[in-house]
């Protein structure tokens, strides 16, 4: 018996959101009178840190420090409208209409402190920390908070804002049949090297090395979170994970969580991240999203590492050791190809 | 059907109560004490996420008839801060980025905790053995493995 090392190479192109026009989603923005903002939200956090984010980019939009915003997802049923957390469209869709709900509430925030400091509120900016003063004379300032009590038992106004992000539906082009599918689109390119063991058709992945390209990177730990923890995701469907039977009897597949197979901490391999900035016009501060797409190259990277560990060339996934140890047979033994 | 009576400690707390004959810790901790933190995962000892200490090592409670607590010391997640103080474990694995949805971070916690008690100065391999009972869909466990070595250098900073 041997085991074959080989390097596999892919590359992806993710659209964000779903495509062709719509796939909408809403946001509402208000303060209380402490000077607290809270974004009110349908988007569901599950852990990808959609929380954070939007809170990120409600505080950088209003110009108020992140500390004083908070989100909430508490109900689907009485917040504003999202088309839901999937397709990578979070940090897109999601965070563009937190931009446009905080933008509006800036808006009467500085209308208010206008009032309150006797100017224009085009001559007034915001510091970052909780405080509104005129542009060139910090001096003549007040505090978010003093703003938020003026509008509530003085002037009479709520500081708040609607937001809601809609892509425009996409035309089709009568002569070519062109049309744009996505606003933007993030990308990855990820190398995995495998050991293929030619008398048992194990695959062992032994590291993997990637670059992804994302847009902005809004919260660079986050977006490190998702990419080590997706391209094990990737690795874990590309060689063990389905719900489908191993063998051609059903009789002898997984019957519940017990049996299906996933790989465990032992199972990991070493994986260099390299994460690539490409602001998007389109997106909230240039952002676009990790989400799903750091799973995706991981699959065809691996089966290109086999086809070059061994030479076989398996189209059905998971690549079990069966699969591996079926094809090999056919081809009458393992075929190790020209290592790049 | 006859009620068992049952004695045991509970995060340092004596705890009597009556259970059905064949009623797990996991229910007895979860419906009977109110203790919310082992999840119920798969209910077969196959995922980890309810995972306790019984006088120290790690149990899937679960698989843990109640009535085999009689007299022991249950350790579960709610009780290894000290007021408000995070214990280490805790603080590596925020820090650390080590949860995402946090299903299995308790389950987690508890089996990194039954390791450190024993071994203070893991080595990477110790530390994927220990947790190598509990399955974890969103990390990739690279972070998890790091948070438990991280808190190991930040307890040995500490002593």
């Amino acid at each position: 018996m041997t085991r074959h090392r080989g390097r596999g190479m892919a590359a992806i192109n993710y659209p964000i959101g779903m495509n062709l026009g719509g796939d909408p989603s809403q946001a509402l923005v208000h303060s209380n009178p402490s000077g607290k903002f809270t974004v009110a939200l349908s988007s569901i956090d599950l852990g990808q840190g959609m929380k954070s984010v939007t809170r990120q980019i409600c505080a950088e939009t209003l110009g108020v420090p992140v500390e004083d915003v908070y989100v909430d997802t508490a109900d689907s049923d009485t917040g504003p409208h999202c088309m839901g957390s999937f397709a990578s469209r979070g940090t897109h869709r999601v965070g563009n209409a937190v931009m446009a709900a905080a933008r509006e509430a800036r808006g009467v925030m500085m209308e208010a402190a206008a009032e309150e400091l006797e100017v224009n509120a085009s001559d007034l900016e915001t510091d970052g920390r909780g405080n509104i003063h005129v542009k060139g004379a910090p001096h003549r300032s007040i505090s978010v908070k003093d703003v938020a009590i003026a509008a509530q038992f003085r002037q009479g106004k709520t500081i708040s804002g609607r937001g809601i992000f809609l892509v425009p539906l996409s035309d089709v082009d009568p002569e070519t049949g062109e049309m744009s599918p996505a606003t933007c689109y993030a990308h990855a390119c990820l190398v995995a090297e495998v050991e293929v063991d030619d008398e048992t058709g194990e695959v062992g992945v032994i590291r993997m090395d990637s670059a992804y390209e994302l847009g902005r990177a809004l919260n660079p730990r986050l977006v490190e979170q998702q990419l080590v923890g997706g391209a094990w995701m990737g690795m874990s469907h590309a060689l063990y994970e389905t719900t489908e039977p191993y063998y051609p009897d059903p009789k002898q597949g997984p019957r519940d969580f017990v049996e299906y197979l996933m790989p465990g901490p032992g199972d990991i391999c070493p994986h260099d991240i390299a994460v690539l900035e490409r602001p998007a016009p389109d997106g909230p501060f240039g952002g676009k999203g990790p989400g799903e797409m750091c799973a995706n190259p991981v699959l065809p990277a691996i089966a290109n590492a086999i086809f070059n560990a061994v030479g076989v060339r398996i189209d059905e996934l998971p690549i079990t050791p069966e699969r591996v140890l079926r094809a090999i047979k056919a081809q009458g033994g393992a075929r190790p190809q020209t290592r790049r | 059907m006859a009620k068992t009576p049952l004695q045991f400690r509970h995060n340092g707390r004596d705890v009597a109560l009556f259970v059905d004959g064949g009623t797990n810790l996991l229910v007895v901790l979860r419906e009977m004490l109110g203790d919310v933190t082992p999840k119920f995962g798969c209910g077969q000892g196959g995922c980890g996420a309810c995972t306790v200490l019984i006088d120290g090592d790690a149990h899937l409670s679960c698989l843990t008839l109640a009535e085999a607590v009689e007299g022991r010391a249950v350790e579960t997640l709610d009780g290894i801060k000290s007021g408000p103080t995070l214990h280490p474990l805790q603080r590596a694995f925020a820090d650390g980025f080590a949860a995402q949805c946090g299903y299995c971070t308790p389950g987690m916690l508890m089996a990194a905790k039954a390791l450190l008690d024993k071994i203070p100065q893991p080595s990477r391999e110790q530390v994927v053995e220990a947790i190598s009972g509990n399955i974890c869909r969103c990390t990739g466990y690279e972070p998890i493995i790091n948070a438990v070595l991280a808190a190991a250098a930040s307890l040995r900073a500490s002593a």
